[in-house]
């Protein structure tokens, strides 16, 4: 990876910050730009949304109307504005997403690097739980866990997924602490009489920040499948509150006849994990110190 | 004399595995007094890093300080000192400077922030005293504008600018003894002698003793006042820099003396000394250079050569050291072979 960057920056030695800048600027800002839009949209969806979600205003004469310039999105079985429940559910969607990504990333870097800088025997009990937590397919734990506990509360909700989705992160944390503790400059931390939580929290979770940065990234897309696809087996979000998944649902049965219901929401849903994507990608760039040269930039060795 | 600031008496540091002991550091003792540069030489493998490590006692597992091994340190018995007092000492009273100064600075943190880190870590300063306190060292080191260069990260700086934040970083709580593990073999030759003008200068300057590891004569001439020439995990050699280079008496040393590129000499090939430097598994019996050694005798595999005093300070763990009429008989002297390895 050095010797990539090494190359780059050999191609292009002056003006590496304005190169640099582009690169970040593109991506990131197609994909930060959409997703920003469907955040101030949730956050402003009382003031956004045309209709109330909720509100059965004529559940015989507007029963699945379709896509129209009242109701672009259509209405559902109920005379519920589709739009409008779209725009309450990226809330839903959104929070859930969020904040089970937020626990994700928090257990799984504290795991990965504690088992990582203590290395030996803790290390290796560490992983091997890990691994069996791995070796469980997260979808048919998810069902599992919510089917015992029917109806759970959404923070419950929130907590469970984000309690299932730190493994992976916590390897990737753990093999790379593993190969940082080893390296000059950790030494040099020591040799300065660093103490190890200092050495940990001040000289290597930095490193590690990128890879943080594009797991969270990706896992927020994750999650929204996830979460939009336990709603659509009726195990997520449970009404009243309704997500992005079950409003999926709530057409599931009709796509036939009344594809607005499911398409839309489905859209979201997908540009929303692109855009996650992107910006995770972007953002491991953006993030990386090494990635920024200037004019001062040499390049000797 | 005075009590020297560092004593290390008899320090054998080995490495443990499943079937061998790696006696990488096997009873080495010096000692250095306040204010003066010892250099320590030797080429790889002869157990001069771990030598320098073991000070700061920086010996990961497998590796261990054997029982028995003394390092006195201002009044202090290292080896006795809990953890916690180590802390203390290192980076505070015991600085390091590394060889490769791109990997032993944190490419995330900018450099200013890494010497405040050294200053926060051992004092109460606040952040922003830190950080001047920072960039007053960079100014020390000659660092041309330290207020902009403490902002940037290493990947920024060249080489010797780069080394020059180790040297800051290491000195910037004045600490009593710096260790320097080959601090300019990295650089090119012309940063090279900036880097050891501002060694001695700030070691002047700051008043304190420097251990500098190193396999360059050349640099040993330059800034050192006494030498310890190790070779197979021993001392086999201590001299003043003058009586060394005057009268080297190990004939390690003086193979070492001859690989050096001198400008009065007309030579087509720079002689080497032949082989390798034994494992540290298995060091032979008897004296641990005879395999590449053109005076070894009989004597020299029978019986592991004591340090003998050749005169006052200057000590050599040679048999010719009592039977200096060999040196005169031999038919041709070490490393004036003219033999090319590689």
């Amino acid at each position: 990876m050095r010797s990539s960057i090494r190359e780059s920056v050999a191609a292009e030695p002056i003006g590496g910050r304005a190169h640099w800048t582009r690169h970040v600027i593109r991506h990131a800002g197609i994909a930060g730009g959409v997703l920003a839009l469907i955040v101030v949209v949730a956050l402003l969806a009382p003031l956004i949304s045309p209709y109330d979600p909720i509100a059965q205003p004529d559940i015989i004469g507007l029963k699945n109307a379709a896509p129209s310039l009242i109701h672009p999105f259509g209405t559902d079985s109920f005379s519920r504005d589709v739009l409008s429940r779209c725009i309450y559910g990226a809330r839903v969607s959104l929070s859930v997403a969020a904040l089970a990504t937020a626990i994700a990333v928090i257990l799984g870097t504290l795991y990965g690097a504690i088992a990582g800088y203590a290395g030996g025997v803790i290390d290796a009990v560490m992983m091997r739980l890990v691994d069996a937590a791995l070796a469980i397919p997260r979808v048919l734990l998810l069902i599992a866990i919510l089917a015992l506990w029917n109806g759970l509360p959404l923070w419950l909700l929130i907590v469970v997924l984000g309690a299932t989705g730190w493994f992976g992160l916590s390897r990737m944390v753990r093999a790379q602490v593993l190969s940082l503790r080893e390296l000059d400059f950790i030494a040099a931390a020591r040799a300065v009489g660093a103490t190890s939580p200092r050495i940990l929290i001040r000289h290597i979770l930095p490193n590690v920040v990128p890879t943080i940065i594009v797991a969270a990234t990706l896992g927020i897309g994750h999650v929204i499948i996830l979460e939009a696809g336990l709603s659509y087996l009726g195990l997520g979000v449970q009404p009243p509150s309704a997500s992005w998944g079950s409003i999926i649902q709530d057409g599931a049965d009709q796509v036939g006849s009344a594809w607005w219901i499911s398409l839309f929401p489905g859209l979201l849903i997908v540009t929303t994990a692109i855009a996650c994507n992107a910006l995770g990608d972007a953002l491991h760039a953006a993030f990386d110190p090494r990635q920024i040269t200037g004019a001062s930039t040499e390049i000797d060795s | 004399m005075s009590e020297p600031l560092l004593s290390v008496g008899d320090l054998r540091t080995y490495f443990h595995d499943a079937e061998t002991i790696a006696r990488a550091v096997d009873g080495v003792s010096f000692d250095v007094t306040r204010g003066e540069i010892v250099a320590v030489v030797g080429e790889s493998g002869s157990g001069k890093s771990v030598t320098a490590l073991s000070v700061l006692r920086l010996i990961r597992k497998p590796g261990r300080i054997e029982q028995g091994s003394r390092i006195f340190f201002e009044g202090r018995e290292i080896l006795d000192l809990s953890e916690t007092e180590m802390r203390d000492i290192r980076g505070n009273r015991i600085a390091m400077i590394f060889q490769e100064p791109m990997s032993a600075l944190n490419p995330v943190l900018t450099v200013g922030e890494q010497i405040a880190e050294v200053v926060r870590v051992h004092t109460d300063a606040s952040r922003h005293d830190a950080w001047e306190r920072a960039v007053e060292m960079l100014a020390l080191t000659g660092m041309s504008d330290p207020r902009e260069r403490a902002t940037a990260y290493p990947h920024q700086l060249s080489g010797g600018m780069r080394q020059r934040v180790m040297i800051a970083m290491a000195l910037v709580l004045k600490p009593a003894l710096l260790i320097a593990d080959e601090p300019t073999t990295a650089l090119d030759v012309t940063i090279q002698a900036q880097i050891l003008e501002l060694l001695q200068k700030l070691q002047e300057q700051l008043g304190m003793a420097v251990l500098l590891i190193t396999h360059d004569l050349g640099v040993v001439a330059e800034i050192a006042d006494r030498v310890v020439v190790m070779y197979g995990g021993e001392v086999v050699e201590r001299a003043t820099v003058t009586e060394l280079f005057g009268a080297p008496q190990h004939p390690y040393t003086e193979g070492l003396m001859n690989a050096m590129p001198r400008l009065n000499q007309q030579t087509e090939r720079l002689s080497t000394i032949p082989g390798i430097v034994p494992p540290s598994t298995a060091w032979p019996n008897g004296c641990r250079f005879r395999d590449r050694c053109s005076y070894a005798w009989e004597k020299c595999e029978m019986e592991h050569p004591p340090l003998y005093t050749i005169d006052g300070n200057h000590e050599s763990r040679c048999h010719l050291a009592v039977e200096p009429e060999r040196r005169e008989s031999s038919h041709e002297p070490i490393a004036a072979r003219g033999q090319v390895h590689r």
